[in-house]
């Protein structure tokens, strides 16, 4: 399998996700330009991953522009096609403005940008994240100004329903509280799937967490996650 | 013809909005106390090149629906004028 990076203009996470996924996790990684439409070497083996940053320099709302992108038309249809696809932070609000995620990301209760380590909980181990990471409580880092987590009261419901909630934000025990929660986000989500398990989006950036020199390698399990063939 | 679209575009009533409430904050010290709540959204105005005022509005509308408002977060009005 291989990795296909796509790089808007205003991302800033995507060499950082590049060097975790090549150097750290030694896997292939093929980076793709938002003007170009081309995924036929991508098949549903393959994973697509949105990286963070500020597309569009978030004008109008945050990735609303590079939903429309080229390459998005094609990200729509390959996670059609059941291909896996994974957006951290500026990318988990692109996939909502797209519909491949429900919910919006809105602006963070206290008003100010956050970056810091938080701790995360996986809520359930019937999606591939889940799955590998188990009962963990990871640190990883968030990074945003906006990540507060909303949907409307029938759409939370679905996602409990479904099991579409990935991640909470919890302290170093496990506990949900309101007190670990860095953005106001619903139920302190931190990130979700879609019902089909293949669109993952979630606001902590893995890719900040995966080599011993960062002292911090918490981030290893998060990506190793879609390594493993279908 | 020529046609100018002005739309508001505002948070949903039953959210947070921490703009709006920073700066209602801010009017408080100005010891404007009477004022109670702002919400902040966008203006956003639009040429169109349109045969008439309801092709105008269709378009302008379209508009709203696919990218100037996202219906999660936000609800849109908008006014046409003959420019």
């Amino acid at each position: 399998m291989k990795f296909g990076i796509i790089v808007f203009p205003g991302s800033n996470c995507d060499r950082d996700m590049e060097h975790a996924l090549r150097d750290d996790l030694e896997q292939d990684v093929v980076m793709l330009w938002h003007k170009d439409r081309d995924l036929s070497a991508f098949d549903v083996d393959d994973c697509l991953v949105l990286p963070g940053g500020f597309s569009y320099g978030d004008y109008l709302r945050c990735g609303a522009l590079a939903r429309f992108s080229p390459m998005m038309e094609q990200v729509i249809n390959f996670a059609g096609r059941g291909g896996k696809v994974l957006g951290i932070c500026n990318g988990f609000q692109i996939l909502c403005e797209s519909g491949l995620l429900p919910g919006v990301l809105l602006q963070n209760d206290h008003q100010k940008f956050v970056c810091k380590n938080v701790f995360l909980k996986s809520e359930h181990t019937d999606n591939i994240i889940g799955d590998n990471v188990g009962a963990r409580v990871l640190q990883i880092p968030v990074a945003h100004g906006e990540g507060r987590y909303h949907a409307d009261t029938k759409t939370m419901q679905s996602l409990r329903e479904n099991r579409q909630i990935i991640f909470r934000y919890c302290n170093q025990e496990g506990e949900v509280h309101l007190s670990s929660n860095p953005n106001g986000a619903t139920d302190n989500i931190a990130g979700i799937c879609n019902v089909r398990r293949n669109v993952y989006g979630m606001m902590p950036h893995p890719e900040r967490a995966t080599s011993e020199v960062l002292g911090n390698m918490d981030g290893r399990s998060i990506l190793e996650a879609f390594t493993y063939m279908n | 013809m020529r046609f100018t679209a002005h739309i508001n575009v505002m948070p949903h009533k039953e959210l947070l909005d921490p703009q709006g409430k920073a700066v209602t904050g801010a009017l408080h010290n100005l010891d404007l106390a009477g004022i109670q709540d702002v919400r902040i959204g966008k203006r956003i105005s639009l040429q169109l090149e349109a045969s008439d005022e309801a092709t105008a509005r269709t378009m302008a509308e379209e508009a709203c629906r696919k990218l100037l408002a996202n219906p999660v977060m936000e609800t849109f009005e908008f006014s046409i004028a003959a420019s």
